[in-house]
């Protein structure tokens, strides 16, 4: 059953059309690769679906427990609301704050405490910030973070810094996760440990997942299936087996060997 | 049960007992004629700062939102309450003004703060000045506020305990919003708006609030002026006065609130000794914003606040045994 | 109709002082993206060095012009050097603050040296000191002074910006400060320079507003300053045929709600078209909108 449609989704800046025609369809429970050659507009794709662009044409529908809706246009935080959580390829933490308040800051929209409660810190204020601490505590943990939760997301090393863009989207109890180029940096040894992280989050928390990344051995190990995306326009979709032998995503590449990469 | 325990956890105790001896030791100050009724205007002055400071701070230190239109706000409070109390001349229409004030101010803050909050930065900064202008020339225009003569014999209702109260609610009022999930997202919009609003914070939503809560307080510190001063007129809410209250939150540190308490205190005392000389302190004032940016653009205390733990963690460097037992 | 002529005539004057002074904070702010509120100071210390001039040294309305030019690019550049150079790489909201600082700072020791009180330029004399009276419409000298000098002040300004070598530097730094660099362009230097050629512009707006009005004291700069800045926005900050549009249209509202309206309140109307313009179109007239890059 598909989580995420995409219907004929266009993005034009002015003259540049940087997403053209896409359509798309997720089911639920997959891992998804979005791969194709730089500037094929594979983040404008992802700022598409999570609000940070309106697209030109086009329609997204996404499944929640309340059924399907239509999010094309809808502002990031209500689409963050229904469920679909990103990182950002250029890491964009709350760099001067802690681990844990990076998380805890995610975990927002699901506070049922108003603004005038948070005047006098009631009760229900209590009850609720040690329930979130608890659960950011988890989540660090599974990110292998939690020993580092008093400490400025700034001053974590590079590697660690992208497992804290991951617990943060974690937070916000996501359907659908986006993944942008979570291996970005990584040396082999890190990505080899993203690999089964991202497979390990899948299944704690039923995750729908769709990652772009350039490690083609990262993708064609994880994804079940690949979307290729060249030029705006979606050219292939299949099993990491078809998208290899696939001749236009060969000749997208131009010669860089899909098969050895 | 447990929830009960942690509301009077130890650093609460903490700072209630603070509070409560900074009170009493100045109203023994006053008792004892070591704060002449000179310094007690001083004393004025700092708790107005503090709240003007404080509700700025909320809006441009913690949130991210450069304003230069707080005196406007403070205007609106000022000249609501002057006008309530001059026709109910009672403790009642005093309550009633600043309650006006207040809420006035905090119309006014949405009004202003749902278009305008959309600009980044500078654009914000230069649309809250004009914001601030155009209340000063309507005031400087009504009759109802007596156009540039301004407003004269406004009763004092207020003394230090009232002003203390005031100022003491405002630090817990604040402080408690920021340690919420709610001043979390504010923050977070600070730190990074695009990051935010995909972590599902409605950052417009955040922004608005806390200029309306800044906007709040801002019209509370206002009619606690008119009431205290006797005297208003439309040219004491200028854009030198956004400014004041500007420096006080620099050099305090944007994103500390007892920064900011500091600031105010260091300030009301440097123009209280240089009264006389109106453009040298104007001349100091104008160095301090400099000297600061160059050198030290965190302030005083940057973000941190100043806390039982610092002085600590200051304890333990001296100490090493009391870190240990600590940790 | 007459009075509307003499309005417009009226309004022409006005906007090309706000013009002058709008082309320096536009520029500056496309170069490094500074609001230089320091910039009206600049304006007010250009007419009490041309007051000096003429009432102290007696000369006459045009060297008055070019030393209290070349004394503002003095004062610009060292503001710049000192005060904002180091900041460079410092957050927006940091440099910001430090410009308010220098405002107050040039502003109150000004103030110090000078007292607050208000000073009367000398009146002009010859053929400078007589009016043209077409019917019912009065055109003093001094406006078509004021007009025909903003006119060869900005002339000479496209000159310099659209055909030296500096003026080319300062188009390439501000599009790109890094990729400036690398072509091998002296960055610090094209600063300065932009802060020499607004300091001057706001320098000769200094002299003219003193001419035009007589009057001159330590805070006269706020108030115009933020209605140039005004100018600069609705035009399209960063663009100079934008701050120069905007200079006359801010000056022909002035005079308009003064002429026709409540005078009381043409400093709120002005603020009020700051605040629609922002909302509606940010990017100003001439403008283009941009996003950040997510």
């Amino acid at each position: 059953m598909p989580i995420l449609t995409v219907e004929k989704l266009t993005k034009s800046f002015g003259g540049l059309t940087a997403v053209s025609n896409v359509n798309m369809e997720i089911n639920e429970g997959e891992l998804l690769g979005l791969i194709g050659p730089n500037g094929a507009g594979k983040t404008t794709l992802f700022n598409l679906l999570t609000g940070v662009y309106v697209p030109t044409t086009g329609k997204i529908v996404f499944r929640t427990k309340k059924g399907e809706e239509s999010i094309q246009g809808l502002r990031p935080y209500k689409i963050c609301g229904k469920g679909i959580a990103r990182t950002f390829q250029n890491i964009r933490l709350f760099k001067n704050l802690t681990v844990l308040d990076n998380v805890r800051i995610a975990m927002h929209k699901d506070i049922q405490y108003g603004i005038f409660s948070s005047f006098v810190h009631g009760l229900r204020y209590n009850k609720e910030e040690k329930k979130i601490v608890e659960e950011s505590i988890k989540l660090l943990e599974i990110l292998g973070l939690d020993k580092k939760k008093e400490e400025l997301a700034n001053n974590l090393p590079y590697g660690e810094q992208r497992h804290l863009e991951i617990a943060r989207a974690l937070a916000t109890n996501p359907s659908l996760l986006l993944l942008d180029e979570p291996a970005a940096g990584m040396n082999p040894a890190e990505t080899t440990e993203l690999i089964s992280l991202i497979r390990h989050i899948r299944e704690e928390f039923n995750l729908t997942i769709l990652l772009i990344e350039h490690d083609m051995s990262l993708v064609m190990q994880t994804c079940e299936r690949i979307y290729v995306l060249d030029y705006g326009k979606i050219i292939a979709n299949g099993t990491p087996e078809q998208i290899k032998s696939d001749k236009r995503v060969i000749e997208a590449y131009l010669g860089e060997d899909v098969n050895n990469a | 049960m447990r929830e009960m325990k942690s509301i009077f956890k130890a650093s609460n105790v903490v700072k209630l007992v603070f509070i409560v001896l900074t009170y009493l030791l100045v109203q023994f100050l006053i008792n004892i004629g070591i704060i002449t009724d000179y310094y007690q205007t001083t004393l004025a002055t700092i708790c107005i700062n503090i709240i003007l400071a404080v509700s700025l701070n909320l809006v441009t230190g913690f949130t991210g939102q450069f304003s230069l239109g707080h005196a406007g706000f403070m205007a609106i409070g000022a000249y609501a309450c002057a006008i309530i109390t001059l026709k109910n001349p009672t403790y009642a229409g005093f309550i009633q003004g600043v309650a006006a004030g207040a809420i006035l101010s905090a119309i006014v803050g949405v009004a202003v703060g749902l278009p305008t909050l959309r600009l980044r930065g500078d654009y914000l900064a230069i649309a809250t000045l004009g914001m601030a202008e155009i209340i000063r020339i309507i005031f400087t225009n009504l009759k109802i506020t007596n156009g540039a003569a301004g407003l004269q014999g406004i009763p004092r209702f207020i003394n230090w305990t009232w002003l203390f109260v005031f100022t003491a609610a405002t630090l817990i009022i604040i402080s408690n919003f920021i340690k919420s999930s709610h001043g979390r997202a504010c923050i977070a919009i600070r730190e990074d708006e695009i990051a935010a609003e995909a972590m599902g914070i409605n950052t417009t939503k955040y922004k608005v609030a806390a200029f309306v809560i800044g906007a709040f307080f801002a019209g509370v510190a206002g009619a606690l002026y008119a009431s205290y001063f006797y005297f208003l007129k439309p040219n004491i809410f200028n854009f030198a006065k956004s400014v004041d209250i500007l420096v006080i939150v620099v050099l305090g540190g944007m994103g500390s609130l007892t920064g900011s308490v500091l600031g105010a205190a260091i300030l009301a005392l440097i123009s209280t000794f240089l009264q006389r000389f109106s453009e040298v302190r104007m001349i100091i004032y104008s160095l301090i914003l400099i000297i600061i940016m160059l050198f030290r653009p965190q302030g005083i205390m940057g973000s941190r606040e100043l806390s039982l733990s610092l002085f600590k963690r200051a304890a333990s460097k001296i100490e090493p045994k009391v870190g240990k037992e600590r940790s | 109709m007459e009075q509307f002529l003499q309005q417009v005539i009226n309004g022409i004057s006005l906007g090309s002082i706000y013009a002058l002074v709008a082309l320096g904070y536009t520029m500056v702010y496309g170069i490094i993206n500074l609001i230089n509120f320091a910039h009206c100071d600049i304006y007010m210390i250009g007419a009490y060095v041309g007051y000096y001039c003429m009432t102290f040294l007696g000369l006459g309305v045009f060297a008055s012009l070019v030393i209290s030019m070349a004394a503002c690019v003095v004062i610009g550049v060292a503001i710049e050097k000192i005060a904002y150079k180091p900041l460079r790489n410092s957050p927006r909201i940091t440099v910001l603050i430090t410009a308010i600082g220098v405002s107050l700072f040039l502003e109150y020791v000004t103030m110090f040296f000078m007292k607050a009180n208000v000073r009367s330029y000398p009146p002009l004399t010859g053929i400078l000191a007589e009016n043209i009276n077409l019917g019912s419409i009065f055109i003093s000298m001094k406006q078509i002074l004021i007009v025909v000098i903003t006119i060869v002040l900005v002339v000479l300004l496209q000159i310099i910006v659209r055909h030296t070598k500096l003026g080319k530097a300062m188009r390439a730094v501000s599009l790109d400060k890094d990729a400036a660099e690398l072509m091998g362009i002296n960055v610090n230097n094209t600063i300065s320079f932009t802060f020499a050629l607004g300091s001057a512009l706001a320098g000769a707006a200094g002299v003219l507003v003193g001419i035009y009005y007589n009057s001159i004291n330590p805070l006269m700069g706020v108030i115009p300053g933020l209605k140039a800045f005004v100018a600069a926005v609705f035009g399209g900050i960063g663009l100079i045929p934008g701050a120069f549009i905007g200079g006359y249209f801010i000056g022909a509202v002035e005079v308009f709600v003064a002429g026709y309206g409540n005078s009381m309140y043409r400093d709120a109307v002005v603020f009020a078209i700051l605040i629609v313009i922002l909302i509606v179109k940010p990017a100003g007239l001439l403008g283009k909108n941009t996003r950040e890059k997510v």
